[in-house]
């Protein structure tokens, strides 16, 4: 994935460092919309990012989407980009109208009579911050991508371990606001997937920093007359980090391309998808647990902004499908496999089509 | 804040590359089916067959990336990779020709003198000429610039006296030569790495007195080296006399971001997984599932590096960062593995599975060592993200 010379990630990146500032994610936390944060995605259009340009997009690429992800992650945007570009792909996916408002996608059980919503989703991310939810109904026979206005859902606040919105919808026959057919194969676990995806992206960026971070403190900080950086100690803890980092941001970048070289999420890119997801785990527990040693008794204060990274990593690595369900997930497909295919399995990724 | 400090670019085989695999798989099912190898852990440093690197050799799959005017087949770094992994993901005895193959050529073809280049790289390029690396010593492993093995100056030559340590292959058949780095002018400890000098020393050469080592596990693959009065002519002589140091620095950056990193034990996995498809237990899919994707993403990143080689950088931290992690996994394979094997596999000493697992066991705690010590690498990022 490039992030270099990409205006939409540079765009995205200024959005994010004038506007996603400490006090921005704390009062965000704290139930105060960022209004001037979100204005500025919205204008610039990132929000369409993912959006077909013969449907109101900007004419971007998925990668440049992904790009922008991780730099979101990097920051810890307190609002609902990833959602947004996440349900404006499930809508063209079905080829339905997208407006860049704010967006969330909701993942459970629904059923859909007289062109009307019934169902629950558990842990909808920033549900009470947007104007409109996307589910993918799936029915005998039948899968289709909804949309529904989040005013008429019964919304019971939760939030995840960063205190993002993880809110509870309940859609009591709630009125479609447009429906679609996606492609043929298209199901559930393809959403799951992207929403997975969409999480390791954004723990890539969010770790990064973290380092970033860490890398830091330990020049700045002095503890027996010298830098905590210079303990060779903490070197070798820090260059352990560096490689979970490192990893994280490969597996991240390998399934994003292979999502982005395919129509839509297919065989190749979901094992791409369970292998990012996998490697977070180790990734993440390592990491954030260096980062938080190296920055001692001040990086657990709610003052420093650490925690906006490390209590969204620990929430992401949950979500969509926990890193050790989605390793069971790829055991299972690995076993599917059999001795004899594994090590084909294994470079086909790379191996040209 | 958003950085980018690591880069490991996706890179999609070309099709000669991919043609070039489904040969190598060909000829490596009809060797093991033949009889002609029995896949073995570590391969790559313990599984020495002369016969069977003149077979690649024939193949035309050693000296691939090297100049057709020196002898080799001008191929490109990506084809070399693929034979290379391919080998290893096999098990295949790739000993002997190892490092002559990845850096000794190299070293020989952009250093030596044309007619000492010429003597021997078409010999490595056919599978019949091996070399050795001599670096170690006995008061010297991570600490390289304090080898005190030295070259006096004489009469058309150098007199060589000193010791050098686990030159792997250094004992075996067609083992000609040993990259050897000396001391040539006295230590100076303000500048420990002045003086020192690359040679190609002649293994046949009277004064030279290679004695295998055994290893933890029985086996000889790496020597003790004793050099009495050995004459190497001016000749041979690597580049420029004082400049040993840069050149081992290069070496052994290409030593670290091969796929031999990550997938030593590998072989162990394959075998392993004609028992675990029956009736895998939710542990079993959880650890294949965890290993899966750790082979993903180390392959992802070390053919990353591959490619930035391939583009001329020199991805020093990434290739230090691979090869710390890649180490590590070749030792928690293995340990993963113990968890969701049968017992009886765990006590046998009979049949290909509890062989592999052994000999695993037995060599992986050299791969944390080779090729610079892990806590070296780190150390080497530490300095490359700035905090050292």
């Amino acid at each position: 994935m490039t992030d270099s010379d990409n205006i939409i990630f540079d765009t995205a990146s200024r959005i994010f460092d004038d506007l996603s500032t400490a006090e921005v994610i704390n009062d965000a936390e704290a139930g105060t919309w960022p209004e001037a944060l979100w204005q500025a995605i919205s204008e610039s259009g990132l929000s369409l990012t993912w959006v077909p340009e013969d449907n109101g997009g900007i004419g971007a690429t998925m990668l440049d989407g992904f790009a922008v992800l991780k730099a979101a992650g990097g920051a810890a945007v307190p609002v609902p980009l990833a959602e947004t570009l996440f349900a404006g792909w499930l809508l063209a996916q079905a080829g339905l109208q997208v407006s860049g408002e704010t967006v969330t996608v909701a993942v459970g059980e629904f059923s859909l009579a007289d062109g009307k919503l019934s169902g629950s989703a558990q842990g909808v991310p920033y549900a009470r911050n947007t104007k409109q939810i996307v589910a993918l109904v799936e029915t005998a026979g039948k899968v289709q991508v909804v949309q529904v206005a989040t005013e008429q859902c019964e919304l019971i606040e939760q939030a995840n371990m960063a205190g993002e919105p993880a809110d509870t919808i309940n859609f009591n026959a709630v009125a479609v606001v447009q429906a679609g057919e996606p492609a043929e194969g298209f199901n559930g676990e393809n959403v799951v997937a992207m929403g997975a995806l969409i999480r390791c992206v954004q723990a890539a960026g969010a770790l990064s920093t973290a380092l970033e971070l860490t890398i830091e403190y330990s020049m700045e900080r002095v503890q027996f007359g010298r830098a905590i950086g210079k303990f060779q100690a903490l070197q070798h803890s820090i260059a352990a980090f560096a490689g979970e980092v490192a990893a994280i941001n490969a597996a991240a970048d390998a399934a994003a391309e292979a999502v982005a070289r395919a129509p839509s999420i297919d065989h190749e890119a979901w094992i791409e998808i369970a292998t990012a997801k996998t490697r977070l785990e180790e990734a993440v527990n390592n990491g954030a647990a260096v980062a938080h040693q190296v920055h001692g008794a001040m990086g657990f204060t709610y003052e420093h902004s650490l925690h906006h990274v490390t209590r969204r990593l620990w929430s992401w690595r949950d979500e969509f499908g926990s890193d050790v369900v989605w390793a069971r997930r790829l055991g299972e497909e690995v076993l599917s496999w059999g001795a004899d295919e594994l090590w084909p399995r294994i470079t086909a990724v790379t191996d040209a089509r | 804040m958003s950085v980018t400090r690591f880069r490991f670019p996706f890179v999609e085989m070309p099709p000669e590359a991919t043609q070039l695999r489904q040969e190598v798989r060909e000829f490596l099912a009809q060797e093991r089916a033949n009889g002609g190898y029995t896949p073995m852990a570590d391969c790559w440093a313990g599984g020495m067959s002369a016969e069977f690197s003149r077979k690649l050799g024939q193949r035309g799959w050693l000296g691939m990336t090297w100049d057709k005017k020196y002898g080799g087949h001008g191929r490109s770094f990506l084809e070399r990779y693929v034979v290379t992994e391919e080998m290893l993901a096999a098990g295949a005895p790739v000993m002997a020709h190892w490092i002559a193959d990845r850096q000794s050529g190299p070293q020989i073809i952009k250093n030596a003198a044309p007619e000492v280049r010429d003597a021997i790289i078409p010999r490595i390029v056919s599978g019949d000429c091996f070399c050795a690396i001599g670096m170690s010593e006995p008061g010297t492993g991570s600490d390289l610039a304090s080898v005190s093995t030295r070259a006096e100056k004489v009469e058309g030559g150098w007199k060589v006296n000193g010791t050098k340590l686990w030159s792997t292959g250094a004992h075996g058949p067609g083992c000609d030569y040993m990259i050897t780095l000396l001391r040539t002018s006295p230590l100076d400890t303000s500048a420990r790495h002045k003086g020192l000098s690359q040679f190609i020393i002649d293994l046949n050469t009277p004064g030279v007195d290679v004695r295998g080592i055994a290893d933890i596990g029985g086996q000889v693959h790496f020597n003790e080296t004793n050099f009495e009065d050995v004459f190497v002519p001016d000749s041979h002589v690597l580049g420029e006399v004082g400049g040993g140091w840069n050149m081992v620095v290069g070496e052994l950056a290409l030593e670290r971001s091969g796929p031999e990193r990550f997938l030593s034990t590998f072989i162990v996995l394959q075998e392993a997984m004609r028992l675990l498809v029956n009736n895998p237990t939710e542990q079993t899919k959880e650890v294949l599932g965890q290993v899966v994707a750790k082979i993903k993403t180390l392959r992802r990143m070390s053919l990353g590096i591959a490619g930035l080689l391939q583009e001329g950088s020199s991805p020093e931290m990434e290739a230090a960062l691979v090869k710390d992690m890649s180490t590590n996994f070749e030792r928690e394979l293995l340990e993963k593995l113990r968890r969701i094997l049968p017992q009886n596999v765990l006590y046998s000493s009979a049949g290909l599975l509890p062989t592999l697992l052994r000999e695993g066991v037995l060599r992986v705690p050299s791969s944390t060592l080779r090729g610079g010590t892990n806590e070296v690498l780190k150390g080497m990022i530490a300095r490359q993200l700035g905090i050292r």
